[in-house]
């Protein structure tokens, strides 16, 4: 469904990834790892558009990535849930969650809301309130939700655990779960490497923007150097 | 007493919603861009020109259209090709500089607008231009007041574009977008929105609302030449930033607000001459008092 290969971003002449290839399956729920700065976020952010790439090739369902603007990626079919969540704060949750339907047909505006609500019964309490008077899970919460709004078949997430208390990490991750068997492909970049090698099917190990390791969960989770690293030894 | 206190109320109602009109669109390409288009009195100069040019043009017609066609037929003309115009500016001088330094777009803005005065100047000549009286000014007497038809256009014209826009940028898509903008463009086209169209579509409203209020001024005070766009855009940017600039309901009070200061000025002080001087002391005290105007900063403030 994505293929990267090759790509290489930089910022200011300083190389952030290094020839980063890795490919992601329908269906599949592969997730990124890697310490503070290794370019986890700069991975997404070049796939969703936000940041140009010096060199290599994208593809979306063989179509070139690369070449398109980063609003009509969306079209295509790809949403990414960005790092501090970039909720617009002077909009209300409804009207965030209008906003991420932009491109959809008006008809089905009532009934994708039903859904997402249907999954964060908490936007629909608070669907009036302003973004900014959210509290961090409630704002995660409404950042997955407007990428379902964009009815994306490939999810891009940034570190949705960050900052929720365990209980909605959970909750968040179950979500990722239900909406990955009904079908959505999801490429997740996580500091809690525990858990997003639990809940995904494939990692990749990323270090000082070059990938170093990658496999099964279930192969990963044994690694020494990942045992290491990323599961604090035990 | 009264009804002279009440007659300058009403003077400076017409002449503040001139201002509230032009002031809309300083406030909101400053609400997505962080920009002061100072080419944008300029724009209205050229909407006041457009404006006189269809009226003149439906006048001449062999058809003795009634007056209230002819208005509504220059103030779509006008609204049209100024917005286009807008559209045109944007895309060709700022777009290009959007990356670079603040200062760049500022002195292109400048320069705009000198382009846009001296290409008037060039096709039309420096005489002023006189505005055909379509509207009647003969003022009816009402409980010591006088008022004419226009005043009561312009007023309720004025009232009629503040409230559509107010529905459109808290109800519509393109207004949350313009919203989101003002609060976190670079995750805007996350949301599958094209940033460079929202710009487009706020440059050529703003434009269209500044050549709303060229023919509601051209009507009003008919005399029209081409650098009249200077003084009436630096008192409809005083407004934009005594209201607090980003904000749309703050142009709408600073316009009213500087049309009082305008009209109230010969009462209080020896002559009009020091209507400027009042203006841009209010300013300076703002600024050093409350720099984010009355209505505060929150671009595109959300109640
Ligand atoms: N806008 C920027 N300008 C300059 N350097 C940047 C910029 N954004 C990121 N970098 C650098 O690129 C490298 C990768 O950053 P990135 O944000 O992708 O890391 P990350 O893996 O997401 O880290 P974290 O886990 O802390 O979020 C870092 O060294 C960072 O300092
Ligand atoms: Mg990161």
């Amino acid at each position: 469904m994505l293929e990267v290969d090759n790509l290489w971003i930089s910022y200011d002449r300083i190389a952030a990834l290094r020839g980063v290839s890795f490919t992601v399956q329908k269906g599949e729920i592969v997730t990124l790892i890697g310490a503070n700065g290794a370019g986890k976020t700069t991975i997404l952010r070049a796939l969703s558009g936000l940041v140009p790439a010096a060199r290599g090739r994208v593809t979306f369902e063989g179509e070139d990535l690369l070449s398109l603007p980063a609003h009509v990626r969306v079209r295509r079919g790809m949403a990414l849930v960005p790092e501090g969540r970039g909720i617009f704060g002077n909009l209300t949750v409804l009207e965030n969650l209008r906003l991420a339907a932009y491109t959809r047909r008006r008809q089905d505006l009532e009934r994708d809301l039903a859904a997402v609500f249907g999954i964060f019964p908490r936007l629909e309490e608070r669907r009036h309130q302003w973004g900014n008077t959210l509290s961090g899970g409630e704002q995660q919460m409404l950042a997955v939700g407007r990428a379902l709004m964009t009815k994306a078949r490939l999810l891009l997430l940034d570190e949705p655990s960050m900052g929720l208390a365990p209980v909605l990490v959970q909750e968040i991750f179950r979500v990722l779960r239900r909406l990955n068997e009904a079908g959505t492909t999801i490429l997740l970049v996580e500091q809690n490497a525990r858990l997003a090698l639990e809940v995904a099917h494939r990692a990749y190990v990323l270090e000082t923007g070059q990938i170093t390791l990658s496999g099964p969960c279930d192969e990963l989770r044994h690694h020494p150097k990942v045992r290491e690293a990323y599961l604090g030894g035990a | 007493m009264f009804p002279i206190i009440a007659q300058n109320i009403l003077n400076a109602l017409q002449l503040g919603s001139v201002y509230a009109l032009i002031a809309l669109g300083y406030t909101m390409v400053y609400g997505i861009l962080t920009m002061i288009n100072f080419a944008h009195g300029d724009i209205f100069m050229v909407g006041c020109y457009l404006s006189l040019a269809a009226a003149l043009f439906l006048l001449g017609l062999p058809l003795h259209l009634p007056a209230g066609l002819i208005f509504l037929g220059a103030l779509l003309f006008s609204m049209l090709l100024t917005a286009i115009l807008g559209v045109a500016i944007e895309r060709l001088a700022y777009r290009p500089l959007r990356q670079a330094p603040r200062v760049s777009a500022v002195i292109t803005a400048l320069g705009v607008g000198l382009f846009l005065e001296n290409f008037t100047l060039a096709i039309l000549g420096p005489e002023p231009r006189h505005f055909p009286p379509l509207i009647a000014m003969t003022p009816w007497q009402v409980g010591g007041l006088s008022l004419t038809l226009l005043q009561l256009l312009i007023l309720i014209v004025t009232a009629l574009i503040l409230v559509l826009l107010d529905l459109l940028v808290r109800r519509t898509l393109m207004g949350m977008a313009m919203r989101a903008i003002s609060d976190n463009r670079p995750i805007v086209p996350l949301m599958g929105v094209s940033v460079d169209r929202v710009i487009s579509f706020t440059f050529a409203l703003g434009s269209a609302i500044a050549a709303a209020g060229g023919l509601l001024y051209g009507l009003a005070y008919p005399v029209l030449d081409p650098y009249m766009g200077i003084r009436i855009g630096w008192w409809a940017f005083i407004s934009a930033v005594v209201g607090g600039i980003g904000n749309i309901r703050g142009a709408m009070l600073g316009g009213f607000i500087l049309g009082a200061v305008e009209i109230l000025t010969p009462m209080v002080l020896p002559s009009s001459t020091y209507r400027d001087f009042v203006a841009f002391s209010l300013l300076l005290l703002l600024l050093v008092f409350k720099p984010t105007g009355l209505l505060g900063r929150p671009l595109f403030e959300r109640v």
